[in-house]
């Protein structure tokens, strides 16, 4: 129970330390990245809810969660290299 | 995954946060989905686990490399502190002169 709390307290500073980056990051590459890695971390909510309530369908959400967030990190990459979406 | 996080805040640069957070929050996203798979034994929520770690591990990296190659492209500028910018020198060049600080 004490390590549930202590996961769950870690995962919330890494989003706000995410959320921070994407709110003060002085460039728009600043905010990309923090966006990707904010993916990520929302995968290990996933993992967590889904060890503490047993249901399989939050590890369903999380492969989802990873593949959109890669979708979102390389339009987000094609955006800054001044690319449109269709090359 | 929290020390990966905070080197994105504290760091200066934007290739700096990408090079602590991408690795440090993989491994930790993947230590977890490990745990699990330890946890549940051999059950339909430890192949799905499996499959998640597959993903990541694709996934991350590449995306990390598509940011970093698109923030180089959009001109963001390095920090005070580098030392060698290889992607500007010419790669034919064997021998680089990494001495004379980037511009």
């Amino acid at each position: 129970m004490f390590y549930d709390i202590l996961f769950l307290f870690a995962l919330i500073a890494s989003v706000s330390m995410c959320l921070y980056r994407i709110g003060m990051g002085p460039t728009p590459p600043d905010r990309g990245v923090a966006i990707d890695i904010l993916g990520t971390v929302m995968v290990g909510f996933c993992v967590l809810s889904a060890l503490k309530t047993g249901n399989d369908f939050y590890l369903d959400v999380a492969l989802a969660w990873t593949l959109i967030s890669f979708i979102g990190g390389i339009s987000l990459a094609k955006f800054l290299e001044g690319r449109r979406y269709d090359d | 995954m929290v020390l990966g996080c905070l080197g994105l805040v504290r760091l200066p640069d934007v290739y700096n946060r990408l090079q602590a957070a991408t690795k440090c929050v993989t491994l930790g996203v993947c230590s977890m989905l490990i745990g699990v798979i330890i946890q549940k034994g051999f059950s339909p929520m430890s192949g799905k686990a499996l499959l998640c770690i597959v993903f990541i591990l694709i996934t991350s990296p590449t995306s990390a490399h598509a940011l970093a190659r698109g923030a180089y492209k959009s001109k963001v500028k390095l920090c005070n502190g580098t030392v060698c910018d290889y992607y500007k020198l010419d790669p034919n060049q064997e021998n680089c002169n990494c001495d004379e600080p980037s511009a």
